[in-house]
């Protein structure tokens, strides 16, 4: 409820700001984005619904980046104002707010949303209006890459792509851990963990490891120890679970208790406080997950981030969201700067994709042909329940 | 069924399962000679036997249920989810220990089954059965619906109530959990057979199922042994609730529905309306379920249920126990 009223609070308050330099100046702002002296960037976000908690982090994050940039002058000496919608974790409300956003608010660029669903249905609105669409954590490639091959000329992303933590767990694995016989035990309802599981495995192989088994699961199943009883007998060194923390708690818990004591590791559907509740602090011991970022890591950038995040967010301490919805801001940011434009979406996309060894919170980021950053992941290890700060690997 | 055996080319599907079996039973024997050692048996049998008794307690109430009045109470699924949740509060919120825990589910349970048919079925007595049915479908989604409603959709994970000890035997891990499921379970069954067959309300719900309006005629109080029937069979249903809260950790609105649907094969496996078939149903379902993902095919488990469902209606629609003039209850 308190979030709700906020909300409209910001909407009402950018509303009446708009209206009130549509007063003073008497001009319309069409032409895309620039609106005398601010930079027009729409919030297409999560705020309530199934995954609000996404949104929400990422909303912190963009707020906390636009007031560093407005105080240090801006960009280009305009100051950005944030045009924030609901999409109600809904991927028709997502396309709704999309057309809103751009026709309605003029913004130059988009940033949302927090799931790559929700990205992917607003692509073609970006697209056609020539917008730039900025996903801070939408992982999945064809946010950015159609299902024909085709590349979404104005869609990017800040976040790395889902495949590419297998890679990172392969890496893992085989270089830090030393395993040669490992089991992959896949989530088979997700396309997710179908993509972590291919990549890892094909990483892994080319290490020289060997897979002894792979198995799968289908969301929702609770018992898992058969299954289990069968990769134990293949007797892995480790074991890659990607899935969803609903069902990996109950597999680590059941596995634990069936005295499989290997390393397991998963990706960042493993990062949830249910996931500690449901397989215990104990069983989670020896567990690793892949991330993009870690508030415990002590590179000099990140906790800065994290000191400026506690100071204006009553000593919280950010998460991936925060993390991606504030390096969003400041990539766009970044390309505008190249650009040498704050209006011209399709000069900002180009350099956007053009953007190279720019350090953010999560990383040191290049964007890819496909629009995908090549940045490091994180690696964090589960003691007694709490995620500690493993290492950083690189691409 | 009997319509459907009628319409049905017997000598073709009997030729077309008899080839199924025997590549399935070549294909299976090759694995176990080379995968599985004497141990592996010996752990999936440990695995199958715990998850196949809580599918027993749901569908003895399923089969007790049906034995008395002929209906398919699809709502017991969502009492054992129910007994599931009131398990939890009772160690999360009150910090009671396992069996006070699972006494309370059981009553709440108890009572909730005796309102589902106040409320529902009573008055849909003299109806048709497809009428019945239909009604139980609709208090399953109610249910659901209402708890979900009230509490949201997420999961919640069940405390530790029972330190969890494992055991090795014979090379197989089994934990004190699965024991004390097991041990319990065995407990609950005999005690509903000693009051089916020893109590003067187990002999009123055995003249009710027989013959409903001859045993109103010797004065047993029909609408009283409906209502102890259904007591009885949630309560079962919600001691497998807290069993499974306990064996799996996970619990959520929506988790009545496919082990309701499992234990409902359980019982038609077991033969519907006979006590020891649910039981012998509900552990060779959960064997046969353990093996076949055992054996790496985990994503036909849920199928190889619905298989079994299949094969039983066409081949034995009264079930392993079933003789042509069923015994009820």
């Amino acid at each position: 409820m308190f979030f709700k009223k906020r909300m409209t609070a910001v909407l009402l308050a950018s509303t009446i700001g708009a209206a009130g330099f549509l007063a003073g100046c008497g001009s319309d702002s069409a032409g895309g984005g620039e609106s005398g002296d601010t930079v027009k960037i729409g919030a297409n976000l999560e705020l309530s619904g199934a995954v609000a908690s996404y949104g929400e982090g990422i909303a912190e994050g963009i707020e906390l980046a636009v007031d560093e940039i407005n105080k240090d002058g801006g960009i280009d000496g305009k100051e950005i104002e944030i045009v924030k919608v609901d999409n109600k974790s809904d991927a028709a409300e997502a396309t709704n707010a999309a057309i809103k956003l751009t026709e309605n608010d003029d913004v130059v660029a988009i940033i949302g949303s927090a799931t790559s669903g929700n990205t992917v249905a607003q692509a073609q609105v970006a697209n056609n209006s020539e917008t730039v669409l900025l996903s801070p954590s939408g992982t999945s490639p064809n946010v950015t890459v159609n299902d024909d091959g085709s590349l979404n000329d104005f869609v990017f992303r800040t976040s790395f792509i889902d495949p590419f933590q297998g890679t990172v767990a392969a890496n893992f694995a085989a270089n830090e851990l030393g395993v040669k016989n490992v089991a992959i035990y896949a989530d088979n309802a997700s396309d997710y963990a179908k993509g972590l599981a291919a990549s890892f495995k094909e990483t892994f192989e080319a290490a020289g490891g060997k897979i002894v088994a792979e198995e799968s699961y289908v969301a929702k199943d609770t018992d898992f120890r058969s299954t289990l009883t069968r990769i134990k007998s293949a007797n892995p060194e480790f074991i890659f679970i990607p899935g969803y923390y609903e069902e990996v708690g109950l597999i680590v818990k059941q596995g634990r208790e069936m005295g499989i004591d290997v390393p397991l590791m998963g990706a960042d559907g493993w990062d949830s406080p249910k996931l500690v509740e449901l397989a215990g602090g104990d069983s989670l011991n020896n567990t690793f997950i892949t991330n993009h970022y870690s508030s415990g890591d002590p590179d000099e950038t990140i906790q800065s981030f994290v000191t400026k995040f506690g100071e204006k967010y009553n000593g919280s301490s950010p998460d991936a969201f925060n993390a991606l919805g504030y390096d969003s801001v400041y990539m766009l940011k970044d390309a505008m700067e190249r650009a040498e434009s704050t209006s011209d979406a399709k000069k900002i996309k180009d350099a956007l994709a053009e953007t190279k060894d720019l350090t953010l919170v999560t990383g040191i980021i290049s964007v890819d042909e496909d629009h995908n950053p090549i940045k490091s992941a994180t690696v964090l290890e589960y003691k007694d329940g709490e995620q500690v700060f493993k290492t950083k690997v690189n691409p | 069924m009997k319509l459907a055996c009628q319409l049905l080319p017997y000598e073709e599907i009997f030729s077309i399962a008899f080839s199924l079996a025997v590549t399935l039973y070549l294909k299976l024997f090759g694995l176990f000679e080379e995968e599985w050692g004497f141990m592996d048996w010996i752990q999936q049998l440990v695995n199958g036997i715990s998850l196949g008794s809580i599918y027993a307690l749901i569908a003895l109430g399923y089969t007790m249920v049906y034995g008395i009045i002929k209906l398919i109470n699809f709502a017991h699924g969502e009492v054992f989810m129910i007994g599931a949740f009131v398990g939890f509060y009772a160690i999360a919120g009150w910090g009671l220990g396992f069996f006070p825990a699972l006494i309370i589910a059981m009553a709440v349970c108890a009572g909730m089954g005796m309102l589902i048919e106040r409320v529902a079925y009573r008055r849909l007595r003299g109806s048709t059965r497809i009428a019945a049915l239909i009604t139980a479908i609709g208090i399953s989604l109610f249910i659901q619906y209402l708890f979900i409603y009230f509490r949201g959709a997420q999961p919640e994970a069940y405390p530790e109530v029972i330190s969890n000890q494992t055991y090795n035997i014979l090379g197989a891990q089994i934990s004190s959990q699965s024991l004390m499921i097991l041990g319990t379970s065995i407990v609950l069954m005999i005690v509903l057979q000693f009051i089916v067959h020893k109590t003067k309300i187990g002999k009123a719900m055995r003249a009710v199922s027989h013959d409903m309006d001859a045993a109103r005629l010797m004065g047993i109080n029909v609408n009283t042994t409906i209502s102890a029937t259904f007591a009885i069979g949630s309560s079962l249903a919600g001691a497998a609730g807290v069993f499974f809260g306990v064996y799996y950790t996970k619990i959520e609105p929506l988790m009545g529905v496919i082990p309701g649907l499992k234990a409902f094969v359980a019982a038609v496996l077991g033969g519907i309306g006979i006590i020891p078939g649910a039981m012998v149903g509900g552990l060779v379902l959960g064997v046969v379920e353990t093996v076949v993902s055992g054996l790496g095919y985990s994503l036909w488990r849920d199928a190889a249920a619905f298989v079994i469902l299949i094969l039983i209606l066409l081949f034995k629609p009264s079930g392993i126990f079933g003789k042509n003039a069923r015994e009820k209850v």
